[in-house]
């Protein structure tokens, strides 16, 4: 299991085109991802629950990534953090 | 004859029959059955057809309005696909026997709700996208709950209480003039969608849209947020003419775009924006300004229902410095109060609101407010050419206490070792008389001077701009307003100052000469009168051998 925390960037926080991103960026890993925020957690997968989160700017999410193929996928999904939000 | 006022959320001008458009929610029938894996495979393939339908939709879209703008059709992609959406209307057929079209309008209701009570402005606002793909999905499994697409044979004006962002990208924009609301604020994406697509809209009306009724005549004023509905003869003749010679200018006044307003003496005339939200700055770009002359800052305040944090407006006044590069950026603060009232103040009622508390008054008087809108700015002076100008001043006391604030909102955030510019210019508005009559009192407080001739007017006149009845004594170039205007400029060129205008008579070409003559340094109007403005001054400049 790996973890890493990303705090948010984007002004409008998770809204739908970085939610949408991101899910699509989980949906293509073959790992279980996880997002937390502010002691709620979702399947990263799962477009309405992470907009459900209605994680804003500056809140703390925290990934976990659990699968085969774990240190690769969180390190892309970091590195798709650091870019898009 | 009757005008209704809503949010005017795309700019521009139309006429002519509303076509009233009810949507597709319509009452969806509810019936028992039996065969629930036969109810999961219509279900299944509604799903297939309605992303198929959205693709076809996503690709039209990127080619009219660009990726950006056209991302929500992947992310309605995705929701309709979405596990949990499914599920949950999985479990309604399995658990309540209900046909798909009914789970699938049930489900969306539950999350549509769901959304609603979100924090944010923004979340709330995606309530209608998730109508919308309920809607498609109805639509896909019983082609009878409609197509979903708003047909209109011939130019109308569509009125809607709202409408979803497909319903929007599926106008045909030759046959849409332009878009009412009943509900909607300007961050609703169809309002962002008409505002890419050029066609003028005016959203959040209210209970006044019950006015609104099919086959109306109206003039829809996208730029003032105002509807006229059964326009008499007068208002018709009005927006005819608005129309015409807009359409003409718009032709000519290309060859103006990137022209400097340069006087026979050698001065510059910069001619800038107003502008009263941040996306505006790409308008701005668009019409050739030189800056932004007024950032109407309280248009942050207004459309919503609480107060915006200091990082929400350092956000928007930071993205407006950085569209605008090194052109100049004059933000006022706040001007509330007057015919601008935010509803979640609940400031109360006052039998002389134009006199009362509003601007300034109240900068000074709830500093948490003012405090936070000076950080922000301070904050976002590292992105651009900043200046800050402060509303209504009648004294020079008013200036020196916004003056210290600005220096200790300064001081707060050096030791907090955020950066930000150290040269902040910071003028005030000239329109009150008595900022007039001090104004060589004033030009030695501040950096410049911008005059409001909309309130100029009406405190030199004694005439409420917003009545009617004495429409002929509000004149803006009445000699007793155009002498204010000498006064001030005066002290400010002694003084060293730049002296600009920034209310409506800025783009009054009969006074084009006047501003010259007087050395005005600055006009600034609305974006799309940026080049008109130039053109007239070029060629009052030609003219007059006198400047």
């Amino acid at each position: 299991m790996q973890k890493f925390n990303y705090s948010i960037k984007e002004p409008e926080g998770l809204h739908a085109r970085p939610a949408g991103l991101l899910v699509k960026c989980a949906q293509s890993c073959s790992s279980n991802v996880k997002v937390e925020v502010k002691g709620q957690t979702a399947d990263a997968k799962r477009l309405f629950a992470v907009m459900g989160l209605g994680a804003a700017q500056n809140d703390q999410l925290t990934f976990t990534v659990e699968g085969s193929k774990e240190s690769t996928e969180c390190a892309k999904l970091k590195a798709f953090c650091e870019e898009n939000l | 004859m009757e005008r209704i006022h809503g949010t005017g959320a795309s700019d521009g001008i139309a006429m002519g029959r509303v076509v009233l458009w009810h949507g597709c929610q319509a009452n969806i029938e509810k019936y028992t059955i039996k065969d629930v894996p036969k109810e999961f495979e219509r279900l299944q393939k509604a799903q297939d057809d309605a992303v198929d339908v959205l693709n076809e939709i996503y690709l039209k879209s990127l080619k009219r309005v660009g990726k950006k703008d056209s991302m929500i059709f992947q992310i309605h992609m995705m929701m309709i696909q979405d596990e949990d959406y499914s599920q949950a209307i999985r479990n309604r057929i399995k658990e309540n026997k209900v046909n798909a079209e009914y789970a699938v309008w049930e489900t969306g209701q539950e999350f549509a709700a769901r959304f609603a009570k979100m924090d944010s402005e923004y979340m709330r606002g995606r309530k209608t996208d998730i109508i919308d793909i309920s809607d498609r999905l109805v639509k896909c499994l019983n082609p009878e709950y409609g197509s979903g697409k708003v047909v209109v044979n011939e130019p109308s004006i569509l009125a809607a209480d709202d409408l979803t962002p497909s319903e929007t990208m599926q106008l045909d924009k030759s046959k849409i003039i332009a878009i009412v609301m009943r509900k909607g604020f300007r961050t609703s994406h169809s309002a962002i969608l008409s505002r890419t697509m050029g066609i003028p809209s005016v959203v959040g009306l209210g209970d006044d849209f019950d006015g609104v009724k099919d086959g109306m005549a109206a003039v829809v004023d996208g730029t003032a947020g105002e509807v006229i509905l059964e326009p008499d003869e007068a208002e018709q003749g009005k927006c005819q003419q608005a129309l015409e010679a807009s359409r003409r200018k718009q032709q000519e006044l290309k060859s103006f775009l990137g022209a400097q307003i340069k006087t026979k003496s050698g001065r510059i005339v910069a001619v800038n924006a107003n502008i009263g939200h941040p996306e505006d700055a790409e308008t701005a770009l668009k019409n050739g300004a030189d800056g932004i002359g007024l950032f109407r800052s309280e248009f942050l305040y207004m459309g919503r229902d609480s107060l915006p944090t200091e990082d929400e407006q350092f956000e928007a006044y930071k993205s407006v410095l950085e569209k605008m590069g090194n052109k100049p950026v004059i933000v006022r603060t706040f001007d509330i109060g007057a015919d601008k009232q935010i509803p979640y103040l609940h400031l109360p009622k006052e039998a002389n609101p134009a006199l009362g508390y509003r601007a300034i008054r109240i900068c000074l008087d709830r500093k948490d407010l003012f405090r936070a809108q000076l950080r922000a700015l301070v904050r976002a002076s590292a992105f651009g050419n900043l200046k800050i100008m402060f509303p209504m001043i009648i004294s020079v006391e008013e200036v020196r206490e916004a003056k210290q604030m600005l220096q200790e909102t300064k001081s707060e955030l050096e030791s907090e070792k955020i950066s930000f510019a150290h040269d902040i210019k910071v003028g005030i508005m000239i329109e009150t008389p008595s900022s007039v009559v001090l104004s060589d009192e004033l030009a030695k407080e501040c950096d410049f001077f911008s005059i409001g001739t909309n309130d100029l007017t009406q405190y030199t006149l004694a005439a409420d701009r917003l009545n009617d009845k004495i429409a002929k004594i509000y004149d803006q170039s009445n000699p007793a307003v155009l002498k204010m205007i000498e006064l001030t400029a005066k002290n400010a060129h002694k003084a060293g100052i730049s002296v600009g205008i920034c209310g409506e008579s800025a783009a009054d070409p009969k006074l084009a000469e006047f501003y010259l003559k007087t050395g005005i340094d600055e006009l600034s109007v609305a974006p799309p009168s940026v080049l008109g403005l130039k053109k007239t001054l070029k060629q009052a400049c030609e003219k007059s051998a006198a400047v």
